[in-house]
C-alpha cells in the first residue's frame, strides 16, 4: 500500500500471533494446538520433515485456510474475522510458486500489484524497484513460463515484497535451485531484515541456520523446539564437546579435567596412532569456551596436544534429536513440568 | 468490487494472448458458416413459412453444447491445478469478485463470437441484393435471446470448472449439465407419466422449460420477462454455487 513506510511505524512490534491454533483434516491432524509469535523484522525459519504441517500453518496465516480452533493474529488484526484487511499485510510466495506460464514479468507484477491495490503511479515505480532488487531488471519482457526454474523464484520473491508488506511468508523458497542461486535467494530474503518479518519454511537445514534469526522445529504439527540455532543446540544436547589430539599417559586424566572444570569428562576414545596420539572428544556442560584453559593446562600436565577444536552439533543433528524427541514424547510443557509421566504423542 | 475489473481485464487478456481462443473461433465460424449455407440452400429449392434467422438460431445448441465447456473449462479447474488460483485468493480479493470476474470475461467472449456470425446476414444482403433477406426482428430477438441464454450457460460451464481441478472432467460436466437443460428437458416434458393430472404443476413448469420453444418466442419477437427471469436467477445460481465450490474446495484441499 502506498502507506507502507508510515504505516510500519504504526504497526506493532508483534506483527504475528498465533495462539493455540488446531487444524484437523477428516481424522489427520495437521497442526496441533502451535502458538508462536514473531516481531517487527525477525526472520523466522519453520523447520520440519514433510508432512508436519508447515505449508497447513503458512496457509492458515495467510488466511487461505480456515482453523479449526485457536486464533492468529496479522499486525494485530484477526485473520479468521478480517481476512481481506489481513491480507493486506502479507506477501506470500506459496510451495512451488505457481505463475501464469503466458504472462510476462512485468506484466505479472502489474496484475498482481493491481490486485494487491497499489495506486498505479506508486506501482510503476515500485515494479522497477523489485526488479532491481531482484536482478531480474533482463527478464523484465520475458514470458514466465519460459524462464528458468531460478528466475521464476525470483519473480515469486520480487511479487511477495512488491506492495512491501509487514509479514512475507515463503514456503520453500530455495526448493530445486541450484547452489548460486540459493545463495542470491537468501542474500534476498537476509536483506529484508529488520524491515519485514519474514517468515520461511524448509527443510534445508544450512539455508535456515544461514539466514534466519530464530528457528521453529514442527514435528507433526506441534513446536517440538524454537529458540536461535545457538539456543537450540544448547536447548537440545545441552553440552558442548571438545575434540583433540593428545599423546601420553591418561591414568589421571579424569581428575585433571575436573578440576580444571567439575562437568568436564571423557567422552569417548578414538584410534591412537603409531606415534602415541589419540583422538579424545572431551564433554562439558559449561557454556563458556574452555579452548584456552585446555591448551594452558594439558601440556602443564605432561600431556601433548597436537589439535583442539570444539564441535558444535550442526542445525541438522538439532533437527533430527528434536523431531525423534517429539515421535517418544512431548515437550516438557507447563501443565506437565516433569518429564516422567509425558504422555505419548497422538498418533496421526 | 474494485477488483473486479482487474481480474476481468486479466482475464480478457489471457483470452486474447491464447492461441486456443482463436482455434475455437474459428471452428466456431466454420461450424456455423456450414450451418447457414446449408439453411440457404434448402431456402433456395422451395419456398419456407419461417425467415431463415429463425432457423439460425433453432440450431443454437449445437455451438453452445461445445463451444460453452470449452470456453469456460479453464476458468477455475486449470488455476486450482497450477496453484496459481491460491496466490490469487491470498491477495484482498474476494472470491465472488474472481467468479465474476472469470464469468465476465468468458461471457464477453461468447458474446462476441455470436456477434461475428452478424457477418453472415450481412454477406447474404449484399450478395442477394434483397433487403427482404434482412430481416431485422428475428435477427433482433434471435441475439437477444442468445444473450440472455448465455448468462445461464456461461455460468454453468462455470460452475462445472469451480467444483473440479481436472479440465476435462469440467468440460464433461459442464457438457452433461447443457445437455439435460437444453436436450434432457425435452424428453422430460414428453413423459407419459407426467400426464397424470396430480403431476400437472410439473407438467407446466417442464412444458414451460423448454428452451427450443423460448427461441421460437424471441425470434417472433415475443419476448417473455418469465422466460428472461429464468435464466437470470439461472445465472445468479449457478454464479453462487460456483462461489460456494470455490470456497468449500479449499476446505478439502
Amino acid at each position: 500500500m502506498a502507506c507502507a513506510t508510515a504505516c510500519m511505524a504504526e504497526l506493532p512490534d508483534i506483527t504475528i500471533e498465533v495462539s493455540h491454533l488446531v487444524k484437523t483434516y477428516g481424522p489427520l491432524t495437521a497442526v496441533n494446538d502451535l502458538s508462536f509469535a514473531v516481531k517487527r523484522g525477525e526472520i523466522v525459519g519453520l523447520l520440519g520433515p514433510n508432512g508436519a504441517g508447515k505449508s497447513t500453518t503458512m496457509r492458515i496465516l495467510t488466511g487461505y485456510l480456515p482453523a479449526n480452533s485457536g486464533s492468529v493474529r496479522i499486525c494485530g488484526l484477526p485473520v479468521a474475522s478480517q481476512p481481506e484487511a489481513t491480507k493486506r499485510h502479507i506477501g506470500y510466495m506459496p510451495e512451488n510458486n505457481p505463475l501464469p506460464e503466458e504472462m510476462r514479468v512485468s506484466e505479472y507484477l502489474w496484475f498482481r500489484g493491481r490486485l494487491k491495490e497499489m495506486p498505479r503511479a506508486r506501482l510503476r515505480a515500485r515494479i522497477d524497484e523489485v526488479l532491481e532488487l531482484c536482478d531480474l531488471k533482463r527478464n523484465r519482457h520475458r514470458i514466465l513460463g519460459r524462464l528458468s526454474k531460478g528466475n521464476k523464484q525470483r519473480v515469486g520473491i520480487a511479487e511477495a515484497i512488491l506492495a512491501e508488506p509487514a509479514v512475507i511468508i515463503m514456503d520453500e523458497p530455495t526448493i530445486g535451485l541450484d547452489p548460486h542461486q540459493i545463495i542470491i535467494v537468501r542474500d534476498l530474503i537476509a536483506s529484508l531484515r529488520g524491515r519485514m518479518s519474514v517468515i520461511i519454511s524448509s527443510h534445508i537445514l544450512p539455508e535456515i541456520e544461514a539466514t534466519c534469526d530464530r528457528v521453529l522445529i514442527i514435528n507433526s504439527g506441534r513446536i517440538v523446539a524454537q529458540g536461535s540455532p545457538a539456543e537450540l543446540r544448547h536447548e537440545i544436547f545441552g553440552h558442548t564437546s571438545y575434540r583433540l589430539e593428545m599423546a601420553g599417559d591418561r591414568a589421571g586424566i579424569a581428575a585433571d579435567l575436573a578440576a580444571l572444570e567439575p562437568s568436564l569428562k571423557v567422552a569417548t576414545v578414538g584410534d591412537c596412532g603409531p606415534d602415541g596420539f589419540c583422538a579424545v572428544t572431551l564433554q562439558t556442560d559449561a557454556t563458556a569456551d574452555l579452548g584456552e584453559k585446555l591448551l594452558a593446562a594439558l601440556p602443564a600436565r605432561g600431556y601433548r596436544v597436537r589439535s583442539l577444536s570444539r564441535t558444535q552439533p550442526s542445525l541438522e543433528d538439532v533437527f533430527l534429536a528434536a523431531t525423534r524427541r517429539s515421535w517418544d514424547a512431548r515437550l516438557p510443557d507447563k501443565k506437565n513440568p516433569n518429564g516422567d509421566n509425558r504422555p505419548p504423542l497422538p498418533k496421526a | 468490487m474494485r477488483h473486479y475489473f482487474t481480474i476481468l481485464s486479466h482475464e480478457i487478456r489471457a483470452l486474447l494472448y491464447s492461441p486456443s481462443t482463436y482455434i475455437a473461433a474459428v471452428l466456431f465460424l466454420v461450424v456455423m458458416g456450414f450451418i447457414f449455407a446449408s439453411i440457404l440452400e434448402v431456402y433456395s429449392k422451395a419456398p419456407q413459412e419461417t425467415p431463415p434467422a429463425a432457423i439460425f438460431f433453432q440450431l443454437f445448441m449445437i455451438p453452445v453444447l461445445f463451444m460453452v465447456p470449452l470456453l469456460t473449462m479453464k476458468c477455475f479447474a486449470e488455476e486450482r491445478r497450477l496453484g496459481t488460483l491460491e496466490t490469487l485468493l491470498t491477495t484482498p480479493v474476494s472470491t465472488a469478485e474472481v467468479v465474476l470476474g472469470k464469468f465476465t470475461a468468458a461471457y464477453l467472449f461468447y458474446m462476441l463470437l455470436w456477434a461475428s456470425t452478424l457477418g453472415f446476414h450481412y454477406i447474404l444482403q449484399i450478395y442477394a441484393r434483397d433487403t427482404r433477406f434482412l430481416d431485422a426482428g428475428p435477427l433482433i430477438g434471435g441475439y437477444l435471446f442468445i444473450a440472455v441464454s448465455g448468462l445461464l450457460f456461461v455460468a454453468i460451464g462455470v460452475l462445472a470448472s469451480a467444483v473440479t481441478r481436472n479440465q476435462s472432467v469440467a468440460a464433461i460436466l459442464s457438457f452433461t449439465l447443457l445437455f439435460g437443460l437444453i436436450i434432457g428437458l425435452r424428453y422430460a416434458s414428453e413423459l407419459t407419466p407426467l400426464n397424470h393430472s396430480v403431476l400437472s404443476p410439473l407438467k407446466t413448469a417442464v412444458d414451460s422449460l423448454q428452451i427450443a420453444s423460448h427461441v421460437e418466442d424471441f425470434t417472433h419477437g415475443v419476448v417473455d420477462t418469465r422466460q428472461v427471469f429464468f435464466y437470470l436467477t439461472g445465472a445468479t445460481l449457478a454464479l453462487l454455487f460456483s462461489i460456494l465450490g470455490v470456497e468449500a474446495k479449499i476446505l478439502g484441499s
